[in-house]
């Protein structure tokens, strides 16, 4: 009798139903569209954190800026030979990125600290590779011509000049990571997923291979089994990775004592890789590292997501403040309006519900009535929503907005650990990273959008209900005689 | 059987106190039937109410084979509606979106009584009122006389002691009229109920064996000769 009786009220009334149900469903899809954003602008900031950062990587642990000192400025010899002077001629100067590096000792310093699961150091390098020739000039005398331009290449000549002659240098400037290859797990590769060959294996701690990044590769034609020389050491391309978002770490890896080696930074690293033994102790793990170990700057992911600005960060804060009151606004609205009506709709059926009390039905009986008509209305307005909100996540993926993403910039400390070649401590140039907004939705957010639905329903039905259950059928039927 | 002493109704209207029923007393044996009249706003309905518990004196007792309506709890209430009192109104009040079948039903829901139990039943009950073929019909697809049979088969399914009816036949035509007074005494005299009717017909009062009269809240009783 009860579902007869609902689906026939339910089908009698489907004007005011219909009401109903979409005010609950505009709301509900509102919810749905907001979540999903939100998970999509996360997703989104993730994706950005992670492309500094690298899979598992909780927080890193920097050299804490000093009063800057003059740095070494790069210096290039190159010979003015007699002999052969058109041959080319190269040199690299190979220099620790930001200048800043911590002892190796400190990355197990760090590993001790309580609620550090794993702890393993990198080491950055900027590499300026000048590559090039000379080119003697032409001595003209009297209409002869003669070798001139170098050191004893041509007798003297009371009347002549020298002509031509002249430089030709290339200037090649690309990035080196060190990262310890016993630890594939944490640290900059994992930023990056590798797309030909392999990536380094746990035993070439000091082999001359390397793994290149594949914007780079693909500018300098490199391949697996290719070989690149940094400052005179020759080194296979054993894998080629691709960055998974975002900018690359540096164009070429290499185990870290080969970068220390090229570097001259024996037992030198400038970043270490931490991750937490339980993400929720992030904060306590920064505060005991930076108690317990001076000299150091540890920025966590939440610090990188502060420094977030650009139009994923109004975005972001858009879906979260404006969009998220919009929808409780809307659901508030939607469960008023629902309530109110279907409260109207018990006082059209006084006397059905009078002559049913009169009949022997309990209170308890005919709210139940009531409050399964308006829980299945609010589930149909569940189920509308589900598909409204559904639609309109799918239209923000299908548009896949594109958002900017500034990282850094002026924040020296906190300028992330070396991604793209643009953080690192100490750095000050900002990284604009372009990434695409999704609109995922996940289980949870369909189960709130059941829930609210249900608790729509319950909240119409609860108006509805108590005005029923305080009906004396005397009053319901004097009213209506 | 029905006794009721010094029962009295009394409901405030703004500053004004209106005695719907002021101290009735009042015997209706098991079996009775009893018709009221009385002037419009003179009590009738309000008698039935209290009868049938729909509604509590101001003071007075209603007693009903020796239970005090008056006095017990709205649960307890409830529980003799659905077991012991059945209701005819004249407006029908049958629930516009349930089949006749339905309707009848709805009487037996409170009983606890199983779907293919109350379905056998209202089918019988609705056989015995002449609607044996409308079983899957709705109350608009129905004639007035049609609708109060259901109403009435629906007030007898449960078997009842009681049958209050108020004002049955006001909607309805002359012929249809007796129609549904035949019916209502049929029932009456085959299942030994007792049955109290309210109405302002004159033709249908003077059938009556019994016949009260309530004039400003006050009652007087008189045997029918004629009946």
């Amino acid at each position: 009798m009860f579902i007869t009786y609902l689906r026939r009220e339910l089908r009698r009334r489907r004007k005011a139903a219909l009401v109903v149900a979409s005010g609950l469903a505009v709301g509900i899809a509102l919810v749905i569209v907001v979540t999903s954003v939100s998970s999509g602008m996360s997703k989104a900031q993730g994706k950005v954190l992670q492309s500094l950062y690298g899979l598992g990587t909780d927080m890193t642990v920097t050299k804490a800026a000093e009063p800057t000192a003059t740095p070494e400025r790069p210096r290039f010899r190159f010979d003015a030979r007699s002999e052969g002077a058109d041959e080319e001629q190269s040199s690299d100067r190979v220099m620790v990125q930001g200048f800043q590096t911590l002892a190796s000792s400190t990355v197990d310093e760090v590993g001790e600290q309580s609620g550090v699961a794993d702890a393993v150091g990198g080491l950055s390098l900027q590499v300026l590779k000048v590559s090039g020739q000379f080119t003697r000039g032409q001595v003209q005398q009297d209409g002869q011509s003669g070798q001139g331009g170098g050191p004893g290449a041509a007798q003297p000549s009371p009347q002549g000049r020298v002509q031509g002659g002249g430089a030709d240098f290339d200037v090649n400037s690309y990035t080196v990571y060190g990262t310890d290859v016993t630890e594939p797990a944490l640290g900059p590769l994992t930023s990056s997923e590798i797309t030909s060959g392999r990536t380094f294996k746990t035993t070439e701690t000091d082999a001359k291979v390397a793994v290149a990044d594949s914007a780079y590769a693909k500018e300098k034609k490199l391949e697996t089994g290719d070989t690149v020389t940094v400052k005179g050491t020759e080194y296979e391309v054993v894998g080629i990775a691709t960055a998974t978002s975002g900018d690359a770490a540096a164009n070429l890896y290499v185990p870290l004592r080969q970068a220390q080696t090229l570097a001259d930074a024996e037992d030198k690293v400038t970043t270490i890789y931490v991750k937490a033994t339980d993400s929720q102790r992030i904060d306590s793990v920064k505060s005991e590292i930076q108690k317990n170990i001076s000299g150091t700057t540890v920025t966590t992911s939440a610090d990188l997501a502060d420094t977030v600005s650009g139009s994923l960060s109004t975005a972001s804060s858009l879906a979260t403040g404006v969009g998220t009151w919009l929808s409780v606004a809307v659901l508030v609205a939607a469960f008023l309006v629902a309530g109110l009506l279907t409260s109207s709709a018990v006082s059209r059926r006084v006397r059905e519900f009078g002559t049913l009390k009169a009949l022997g039905w309990t209170s308890g009986r005919v709210t139940r009535q009531v409050v399964g008509e308006a829980v299945v209305n609010g589930l149909v307005g569940g189920a509308l929503g589900i598909a409204l909100g559904l639609a309109g996540a799918y239209a923000v993926t299908a548009a896949s907005p594109t958002l900017q993403a500034q990282l850094g910039g002026g924040t020296g400390g906190t300028g992330g650990p070396g991604g793209g070649g643009a953080g690192g401590p100490g750095q000050q140039a900002a990284t604009t990273l372009d990434v695409a907004l999704t609109a995922p939705v996940s289980l949870t957010t369909l189960g709130l959008a059941v829930g609210l639905a249900v608790a729509g329903g319950l909240v119409a039905g609860a108006f509805g209900g108590r005005r029923a259950s305080r009906l004396r059928p005397a009053d319901a039927l004097r009213r209506i005689e | 059987m029905y006794e009721l002493r010094g029962v009295t109704r009394r409901y405030t209207r703004g500053k004004e106190t209106v005695h719907a029923l002021d101290g009735i007393d009042l015997t209706i044996p098991d079996g009775d039937r009893l018709v009221i009249q009385g002037p419009t706003g003179g009590g009738k309905s309000t008698l039935l109410q209290m009868l049938g518990g729909l509604d509590r004196p101001s003071s007075g007792e209603i007693v009903l084979d020796g239970t005090d309506l008056a006095k017990l709890p709205e649960a307890r209430l409830t529980r003799v509606r659905s077991e012991n009192i059945g209701f005819v109104f004249q407006s029908f009040n049958l629930i516009p979106t349930l089949t006749a079948q339905e309707n009848v039903e709805t009487a037996l829901v409170p009983l606890g009584v199983k779907a293919k139990e109350r379905r056998e039943k209202a089918a019988e009950a609705l056989a015995s009122v002449g609607l044996g073929e409308r079983l899957g019909h709705l109350p608009g697809e129905m004639s007035g006389g049609q609708q109060q049979r259901v109403a009435i088969a629906r007030a007898l399914v449960k078997e009842p002691k009681v049958l209050l009816a108020d004002e049955p036949t006001g909607n309805l035509d002359e012929s249809t009229r007796d129609e549904i007074m035949d019916v209502l005494v049929r029932m009456w005299k085959e299942l030994g109920l007792t049955f109290v009717m309210v109405t302002h017909d004159s033709a249908i009062a003077r059938r009556a064996p019994r016949l009260a009269t309530i004039r400003k809240g006050r009652i007087t009783v008189r045997e029918n000769a004629e009946a």
